[in-house]
């Protein structure tokens, strides 16, 4: 009989350290497939950010870099610049991407880098123990946003960091996508292809923002974790492509 | 009609010589941003990198320059960014990063005056920050410090050097003055640090047959940092071994010896030969590697002397190494602060007034 489905080489044989319900196994091993089907294991570089995917390297069989706080983007510019044949992604979270290294991100993608960037959006900051993100929405309760983020208090509002890219010139492709059911996971498998398949014809920046879900930080089960991002964030972030 | 010595010097700034010297030196990848007073070296990489097919990227920030660099080191490449004392300290994390994950890189401070913004004019008081570490953590910088343009330019292609051959992060910290000043220069920049330096086989972008390479500082797991750190620690001991550097002049009957670096050294040299016609035989300690700190040579040349004399652009700091190196000597230590400069006459009256 034919083997249908088994591990992918790019991915360990070993266990993650993630909270159950956590998006990221799953995220990981999309990545991970994708580089497995575009035949591109031996000249994929990752740039793993800080936070909860900080260990991606233990995870992913193919060579990763790591990166200070935010500035995954300009690590992968200056590895990009010096390896043009190489197909170099950064992987990063809400915090990295929009709060730390906003200035990384926007210039990295105003100056076309031809690079990808998967942007895992889970509305908080896990590692650190769950406090306020860019992308926290109106209402969600955090360990610095105790009675719930209001933008009335100064707390401002979710910020919409793929709507913001897109009027920049450098970049190619921007799609948001989740992983809170079987058929949105094919679709962000298929997003991502696309945007390690932009970087390969030199199209530039590419960028798939997925909403992802934190059931520890959210204290939700996994199950309420993935209606939370159906019936809450996907409000605030509507899924599909912003721009092609 | 020019003769052939003349067709091979340039009359150069300091700051174009450190380009000129990286270029030469086989820089790969250069990102910066700009700051005053080493403007020069973005503009001559701009323009010299870009003729030579190589990477130049004109950074958004200091922050992003120094981890454009850290990505362009982890494949493997000559790298290089530069800067003056706010922007050094904005890299301070990613020099931190790049010793913690044993990332050569070159990286040029052109001091000016401090702290905060302070001033454009020249100044020595980073000398803490470059020789302490300057970032977060357990770890050394080897910093090299010019006191001439064509000086600049071969410590520069030494710090590449120095960099690849011991895996980590090299600072030539030159001070305004040698930035902005121009001299003719050779350009041949010629001092080669070691032929056979160590294969590359950590970097990044070559998985063919090997195993996944992953660059990193980050070891979680109780004891694998107190072990990655004492690795550190080890070529540390072995840089402090083989890497103090300094020059002497005219020492060996001298009764009184003054220590200075950069173009406070340039000064002090003049000093020695205006105190020498008066009959007042000094010399001159000038340290080149600040860090290491050549304690060695140092101690060595005042082995027979009572006195010294410390001259900085700063408030004193290096003068804590001299009497940290001869605990048992009497150091005197003249100084100015905010981008003033000691001069030869400054030093002279200092030196007399010490005998």
């Amino acid at each position: 009989m034919k083997k249908k489905f088994s591990r992918p080489q790019s991915l360990k044989d070993v266990s993650t350290h993630y909270c159950s319900g956590c998006g990221h196994g799953i995220l990981h091993r999309l990545v991970a497939e994708v580089v497995d089907e575009l035949g591109l294991r031996d000249k994929i570089i990752g740039v793993a950010p800080v936070g909860c995917a900080v260990v991606a390297y233990d995870y992913w069989d193919f060579d990763v870099s790591e990166a200070a706080h935010g500035r995954a983007l300009a690590v992968a510019t200056g590895i990009k610049r010096c390896l043009p044949k190489n197909v170099v992604f950064t992987y990063q979270g809400d915090g990295d991407l929009a709060s730390i290294g906003l200035a990384e991100t926007v210039h990295a993608a105003n100056r076309g880098e031809n690079l990808t960037c998967i942007f895992v959006n889970n509305a908080c900051y896990g590692m650190t123990g769950g406090q306020m993100a860019p992308t926290t929405v109106v209402g969600q309760r955090t360990a610095t946003t105790p009675w719930g983020r209001d933008p009335g208090s100064g707390e401002g509002w979710p910020l919409h960091l793929s709507e913001m890219l897109k009027d920049l010139n450098g970049v190619t492709y921007i799609v948001r996508s989740s992983v809170s059911s079987p058929k949105q996971v094919v679709k962000t498998r298929q997003y991502i292809k696309k945007a390690f398949m932009n970087q390969i014809s030199r199209k530039g920046f590419s960028l798939v923002e997925v909403l992802s879900s934190c059931p520890t930080i959210w204290q939700k089960s996994a199950l309420e974790s993935v209606k939370w991002i159906e019936e809450e964030m996907v409000k605030e972030f509507p899924l599909g492509v912003i721009k092609e | 009609m020019k003769n052939s010595r003349q067709q091979k010097r340039r009359l150069m700034t300091g700051n174009e010589a450190m380009a000129e010297a990286a270029v030469k030196a086989g820089c790969d990848f250069y990102a910066g941003y700009p700051i005053t007073p080493q403007n020069e070296i973005i503009a001559y990489m701009a323009k010299a990198m870009k003729q030579c097919g190589r990477a130049f990227i004109q950074a958004e920030s200091e922050l992003a320059a120094i981890n454009m660099v850290f990505g362009a080191s982890s494949t493997g490449r000559r790298s290089m960014t530069s800067s003056s004392s706010p922007g050094i300290s904005l890299k301070q994390e990613g020099i931190s990063y790049l010793a913690g994950a044993e990332l050569p890189a070159v990286i040029i401070n052109v001091m000016r005056g401090g702290p905060g913004l302070g001033n454009i004019a020249p100044s020595q008081a980073d000398y803490f920050q470059t020789t302490r570490g300057g970032g977060h953590g357990d770890y050394f910088t080897p910093a090299l410090s010019p006191w001439s343009v064509e000086e600049a330019g071969e410590l520069t292609v030494l710090a590449f050097d120095l960099a690849d051959y011991y895996r980590n992060p090299v600072l030539v910290l030159a001070d305004a003055v040698i930035g902005q000043m121009m001299e003719p220069v050779s350009l041949k920049f010629k001092k080669v640090f070691k032929k056979n330096l160590p294969k590359k086989d950590w970097a990044l972008g070559c998985l063919k047959k090997k195993s996944p390479k992953v660059v990193k500082s980050f070891f979680l797991k109780e004891g694998l940092l107190e072990l990655h750190n004492l690795k550190l620690e080890k070529k540390w001991e072995q840089i402090k071994k083989s890497e103090q550097r300094f020059s002497t002049y005219k020492v060996k009957d001298a009764e009184i010896l003054i220590v200075a670096y950069g173009s406070q050294a340039r000064m002090a040299k003049e000093a020695v030969d205006i105190l020498r016609k008066q009959n007042i035989n000094s010399g001159l300690f000038r340290p080149i590697s600040l860090w290491p700190y050549p304690e060695k040579g140092l101690r060595k040349t005042a082995e027979k002397l009572k006195r010294l004399v410390v001259v900085e652009q700063s408030l004193g700091q290096m003068v804590d190494d001299v009497r940290l190196a001869l605990p048992e000597k009497e150091v005197y230590f003249l100084g100015k602060t905010g981008g003033g400069v000691p001069s030869t006459l400054d030093i002279v009256k200092f030196v007399k007034k010490q005998i």
